[in-house]
């Protein structure tokens, strides 16, 4: 009996790595491909978020506040030529509310890499270009392809910069949550015994305190003097509190079953180290498990940031997230006049989503031998 | 000269429960099982499912402690060491002269490594510089019938028959001196069955290999063993030469386990003995024979007094009060 190695696919299967293997299933998930791409797409507009806005999503102007959203037209008198009507504004004469309407007289040509607010690209070098905008010229007269706020903030603007920062703390919560759900779900899961028993009664705990109430607590207890940054960190720290229970649960499980996995005991009958039959036999088969488990852990974060901020309990102003431009949505009234302020709900749905397809992709393919 | 002497070997699971996890009982999966094993002898150990006899191998691996007994291991020619008592670490340097053939050929090769790397795997814990290994490991995979090509792909490329072909040759890089095989041929197809089994005695053969067999059922067993050693409930109740265990055995179980093993010929169809009721429960063994409830010659005796093994002919032991006066049915 031998292996015959007759074409080159079968040689290609044959010494095809895990990593290949999981590639190629998870390439099968379609809905899980796009996710992918949606994340990616979402996450270079975290790295080039400044690049991206248009003006300065703080700089608050009253002559231009409830601009309703615009869109740009690519062509003039048929020639290439993008741009957005200019905008007048005009008394509503029984409520005396300042309304825009366009006005046809006036065209602001949108121009590609232009000057405006300095900031610094990757948090590093100091420029002032963006992708695209008009020149500067009157206060109305900008790019407002998502309308503006009371304050006269380009929606826009603050919900690519708010990007940022909601998309990153799920990230930093995860990684702290992984940190802590490795080490302890793996202590209680190779050791077992006392130290595991406790260690799960702990988590039983924590997983029963009603969230809502825990955050609330903790969120009133950080001092009010704290920078955006400091409050940052510390609403990650909060959210990831309870989130690491979940990751402690599969990495626990996995080293369980993995504990009796013919291949390991093969490992240890063969004289192979504790250490070297967790590095080179453990870790290796449940990293793909872990991985499917963050992903489907970053978008629970993700919301979790987004209610907090819009309940007044997590970042305050002026951070710019999700849920903090969510917070302005609150007001019935406000949202009956300018129900574009709900726009910064799509972008949540959207992230969750493909978040939850992706890591469904992911727990489907992360183990290709099974 | 004997490679393996177990002595008195007993190993038990307590039954916890509650809250506290406070013990309520205990399974005595194996007790009082003693054997030994000769230079390039196979002894096979034979018994139905929860027997115990898996038991019996991962505490002479030391992949469980024992709870009682002893396992007096020869690595060499006049050294004996215990390795009941021995420490996770101070067993490491002898664990590469015991290697293990799995049951499951899908489970006992990590399927994220090539199969170079596995079979290598023993040789690099045990220090074996780079240049040897790759030797080593072309040499073995010559051994046990796979192309050299096979060292660079993975384990999901191959079947059962050869998956157990690598299993094979990654417990035989160090030389071990002793191999337990458990139920090695049970997951395999009939027909791969046969080949595994022969490169097992061929190897056995050309390296002087010492091996202990699991297996459920006596069919298998009969081509490979040298010495047949019957376990029920967590003991032995028969050890004899295989020919003579099958010829004429000496336990009311060994009959029943000879009865239930397949013939290719319908006319030998019979009254086959198959014994009544269930296996006993080794948290709670009936009182007495464990196999007595089940056993269609148990006399009173039986029912109370715990039958000792003893040699009833020369080279013969059984468990069984009546081995004497009963002639039981064995196959031709």
């Amino acid at each position: 009996m031998s292996v015959t190695a007759t074409t080159t696919s079968e040689e290609r299967f044959a010494q095809a790595t895990q990593l290949q293997l999981t590639w190629w299933r998870f390439c099968r998930h379609r809905l899980a491909l796009i996710s992918l791409g949606v994340v990616a797409f979402f996450y270079l507009i975290v790295i080039f978020a400044d690049f991206l806005a248009i003006a300065d999503p703080h700089a608050t102007d009253a002559r231009r506040s409830f601009i309703p959203p615009q869109g740009i037209s690519l062509f003039d008198d048929g020639a290439w030529r993008p741009h957005v009507s200019g905008l007048k504004g005009v008394r509503d004469p029984k409520t005396f509310k300042l309304a825009y309407a366009p006005d046809p007289t006036r065209k602001v040509p949108v121009q590609m890499f232009v000057h405006g607010y300095a900031y610094n690209l990757f948090g590093l070098i100091p420029t002032d270009l963006h992708l695209f905008g008009t020149e500067k010229g009157q206060a109305i007269d900008g790019i407002f392809l998502m309308g503006t706020d009371q304050l006269g903030r380009d929606l826009f603007s603050r919900l690519v910069v708010a990007t940022r920062i909601s998309l990153s703390i799920g990230l930093a919560g995860v990684a702290f949550s992984l940190m802590l759900g490795i080490l302890l779900g793996g202590i209680s899961g190779l050791y077992g015994g006392v130290v595991d028993t406790v260690i799960q009664r702990l988590i039983e705990v924590v997983r029963s305190i009603p969230t809502i109430p825990l955050w609330m607590g903790l969120a009133a207890a950080l001092p009010n003097t704290w920078s955006v940054t400091q409050v940052y960190f510390a609403i990650t720290l909060i959210i990831s509190l309870v989130s690491w229970t979940e990751l402690a649960r599969v990495v626990r499980g996995r080293f369980l079953a993995l504990r009796e996995e013919d291949f390991v005991i093969a490992a240890e009958l063969a004289g192979a180290s504790q250490l070297r039959i967790i590095l080179r036999h453990m870790l290796p088969s449940f990293a793909s498990h872990v991985i499917a488990a963050v992903s489907l852990a970053l978008p629970v974060m993700i919301v979790s940031e987004t209610s907090l901020s819009f309940l007044g309990l997590g970042l305050r102003p002026p951070a710019i997230s999700w849920g903090i431009l969510l917070q302005d949505a609150q007001n019935v009234q406000v949202l009956a006049g300018a129900p574009w302020l709900l726009c910064a709900a799509i972008p949540v749905i959207i992230v969750i989503l493909a978040f939850n397809f992706l890591g469904d992709g992911l727990r489907d393919a992360a183990d290709p031998y099974g | 000269m004997t490679v393996l002497t177990v002595d008195r070997l007993s190993k038990s699971f307590p039954i916890k429960s509650g809250l506290l996890q406070r013990e309520t009982g205990r399974v005595r999966a194996v007790q009082d099982v003693s054997f030994s094993i000769a230079h390039g002898e196979t002894l096979a150990l034979v018994g139905e499912s929860g027997c115990g006899k898996t038991t019996v191998a991962r505490c002479i691996l030391r992949a469980l402690p024992p709870t009682s007994g002893a396992i007096h291991f020869s690595p060499q020619p006049g050294t004996t060491i215990d390795l009941a008592p021995l420490s996770r670490k101070s067993l490491r340097p002898l664990r590469r002269h015991i290697q293990m053939i799995f049951q499951d050929p899908y489970a006992s090769l990590n399927p994220r490594m090539m199969v170079g790397d596995i079979i290598a795997e023993p040789l690099l814990v045990a220090g074996v510089p780079a240049t040897q290994r790759l030797a080593r490991v072309r040499e073995l995979l010559e051994l046990v019938g796979l192309p050299p090509a096979a060292r660079t792909r993975f384990p999901h490329a191959f079947s059962g028959g050869q998956r157990q072909r690598i299993g094979i040759a990654r417990a035989l890089a160090l030389d071990p001196t002793l191999v337990v095989a458990d139920e090695p041929v049970s997951a395999l197809d009939v027909s791969v069955q046969a080949q595994i089994i022969n490169l097992l005695l061929e190897l056995q053969d050309r390296l002087g290999l010492s091996m202990l067999f699991v297996a459920h059922d006596l069919g298998v067993v009969r081509h490979v063993s040298d010495r047949v050693a019957v376990m029920y409930v967590g003991r032995i109740v028969e050890v004899a030469p295989t020919t003579s265990l099958y010829g004429r055995p000496r336990h009311p179980y060994t009959e029943a386990l000879l009865a239930a093993v397949p013939k290719a010929d319908p006319t030998l169809r019979d009254g086959a003995v198959v014994p009544r009721g269930e296996v006993a429960d080794p948290a709670n063994p009936p009182p007495g024979c464990a196999f007595h409830p089940r056993c269609p010659h148990a006399v009173d005796r039986c029912r109370v007094e715990l039958p000792a093994l003893r040699e009833v002919a020369p080279g013969n032991f059984s468990a069984c009060h009546r081995a004497e006066e009963l002639r039981l049915a064995g196959v031709v």
